[in-house]
């Protein structure tokens, strides 16, 4: 055993850029209340509207002001959203929600909220590869539809969605469109203003931010709510004090995404695609999950089946490498993934699921490494088990 | 590897994983006397169990199992703990005992560990029936959930085997609760954990 440690968890949540460390070490001190009037409240204000700026940037958005709001991270912001659908729904026969199955749980369960409010509520299937289907849109949008939340991006597999169709389909009806962006932003383009849509939610610590972090775009003149009242800071739109520290961070974590994407982009997906080449190569029966283009250019993932998740994971994790799965025994309940179930993936497959998620930091040699480390525990796990190679055969067959 | 954050499991659980016990290996030619299989690959764990049996004495043990790391932790950790029993002691062996043997698990999963015991009963049985002394332990280790009708929790498992998937199912094969109904609650606790072991395919 050895000492090193791979890390390929990064749609969980990213280490810290050292240049946003070294930015938020150097404003550790701005203390002051941004909301006061004197000299150094005002420093702190300035500085956060700044930031307000750099986020903005990172999301087409170049004018800011009165359009981005900052609050605690992607489940607040998308909690804002369906809160706001509330209060616009409840006495109005336009009610209707469109989701998808594929969401995150924080969208999900707020959904689930607002239907068990009473309102109409439709969550959009997906196909195999994770893509929404727009004939089942167009078929459940209507003159009722209040709004449509599509990710941008899913975070399990990494399947990209075509929102500028979502928007063009939902206007049409005089829907309001969210796209939880979380996973997207700072790794492919996101332009809010040249896609039309009403929100967008972001979240600091996926893009080498700090934590307790994030945004909600709110196109100007969209409606809003706000979930946390009290004071007057973000026009209103969310009360508390501001978080100097955090704010500060997640700026300059977003000029830097927005710097550096096109380098990202092509270092992860070359990244991404040896470590798919090689387990394809490396590792018999596999099923690779998600779509092959449309995706994150540094999310992988696969399924093994005939051996189960979580140990792979814990075998994985033993030799330093972190991942993450979607089998049930990692979640805590009895059903693996909803986004892989969704997908049609059977309970089988989605047991056997491993998400590797590349970031920064991961090199060649940690791919190969992987790849070293990877095939033996597959292999072990298999003869360990009661599930035959010929089944898996057969199960594979099914998907394919 | 070494750090300090502990593991998320027991030393003990963390042995058996890296190194289970008595694992039956790829082309091993293992005369099981009995064998038993339960779980299902859908609900995220199966497992096999083959003893060699001497004189009702277990004489040796292999299993193989698809499932997480509590799970290939408790089958290797119950391999070794009936090695040498008598089958009625080892009939007796409840999910407990095994968690026992392994120094604890995480509360969320100990329902990982519960097939073992129920593959061992399969396996035990699976060998009193070709020795002709089919369901002698059935009532042995049993509970009384149902105290009106006297239904144990071997009867709901059989029931559960047999097909009876729901509440309603359950009532049809056993009348369990159909008189005070007190029970029910147990018993549809103990429903669920037998669907999730026997599955439904």
């Amino acid at each position: 055993m050895n000492n090193r440690i791979v890390y390929m968890d990064y749609n969980a949540t990213t280490p810290l850029h050292p240049l946003v460390k070294e930015f938020m070490v150097r404003e550790l001190d701005t203390y002051a209340n941004a909301s006061s009037m004197h000299e150094l409240g005002r420093q702190a204000r300035s500085a956060i509207e700044d930031a307000r700026a750099k986020v903005g940037m990172l999301i087409g958005e170049d004018s800011a002001t009165n359009t981005l709001i900052f609050t605690s991270g992607g489940s607040e912001s998308n909690n804002t959203v369906f809160a706001t659908m509330f209060h616009i729904g409840r006495n109005n026969k336009r009610n209707k929600i469109i989701t998808t199955a594929i969401e995150h749980p924080c969208v999900l369960n707020a959904a689930k909220w607002l239907e068990a409010e009473g309102f109409p509520v439709h969550f959009l299937s997906v196909d195999a590869y994770g893509k929404i289907d727009f004939n089942e849109l167009e078929s459940v949008l209507d003159d009722s539809t209040l709004l449509v939340s599509v990710m941008t991006a899913n975070n399990e597999i990494g399947t990209i969605q075509d929102i500028a169709r979502v928007v063009e389909l939902a206007k049409a009806k005089g829907a309001l469109v969210h796209t939880d962006a979380t996973q997207a932003a700072g790794k492919i383009p996101v332009n809010v203003k040249a896609l039309g849509v009403d929100y967008a939610t972001l979240s600091c610590h996926k893009i080498y931010g700090p934590k307790g972090i994030g945004a909600l775009y709110i196109k100007k003149g969209s409606p809003i709510e706000p979930l946390i009242r009290g004071g007057h800071q973000e026009y209103g739109y969310r009360a508390g004090t501001y978080n100097n520290l955090g704010i500060l961070g997640f700026g300059e974590a977003a000029r830097l995404a927005k710097e550096n994407l096109q380098t990202y982009q092509s270092k992860m997906s070359a990244l991404r695609n040896k470590l798919r080449d090689g387990i394809e190569q490396k590792v018999p029966l596999i099923h690779i999950n998600g779509h092959r283009t449309d995706v994150l250019p540094n999310t992988l993932n696969v399924s093994f089946p005939g051996a189960e998740g979580e140990s792979i994971l814990l075998y994985l994790d033993l030799a330093g490498i972190e991942v993450s799965t979607g089998s049930a025994c990692a979640s805590g309940s009895l059903d693996p993934s909803h986004v892989l179930l969704a997908t049609g993936l059977g309970p089988e497959l989605a047991h056997g699921s491993i998400r590797f998620s590349l970031g920064m930091y991961n090199t060649e040699d940690d791919v190969d490494y992987v790849l070293n480390e990877l095939p033996p525990i597959i292999e072990r796990l298999r003869s360990m088990s009661t599930v035959k190679a010929e089944d898996i055969a057969q199960t594979l067959q099914g998907v394919k | 590897m070494e750090t300090n954050s502990s593991w998320i499991y027991t030393d003990k659980v963390k042995e058996h994983f890296l190194n289970p016990k008595n694992v039956l290996k790829d082309g091993e030619d293992f005369q099981a006397d009995g064998e038993g299989i339960t779980g299902n690959v859908k609900c995220g764990d199966e497992m096999l169990f083959l003893l060699k049996i001497k004189d009702d004495i277990i004489q040796d043990v292999r299993w193989k199992t698809y499932g997480c790391a509590s799970a290939i932790a408790s089958t290797s950790a119950l391999s070794e703990l009936i090695k040498g029993m008598h089958i009625r002691d080892a009939y007796q062996i409840k999910p407990d005992d095994v968690v026992k043997a392994l120094g604890g698990l995480p509360e969320n999963k100990i329902h990982c560990s519960v097939l073992g015991d129920k593959a061992l009963r399969v396996a035990i049985d699976n060998y009193l029936e070709k020795t002709g002394r089919k369901g002698l332990y059935k009532d042995l280790g049993a509970r009384i959930i149902c105290t009106c009708l006297n239904i144990t929790d071997h009867d709901i498992e059989e029931a559960v085997k047999q097909g009876a998937h729901d509440w309603e199912k359950l009532q049809e094969h056993t009348k369990i609760g159909t008189v005070c109904g007190k029970c029910r609650k147990e018993a549809e606790e103990l429903l669920h954990t037998y669907v999730h072991i026997f599955g439904e395919s």
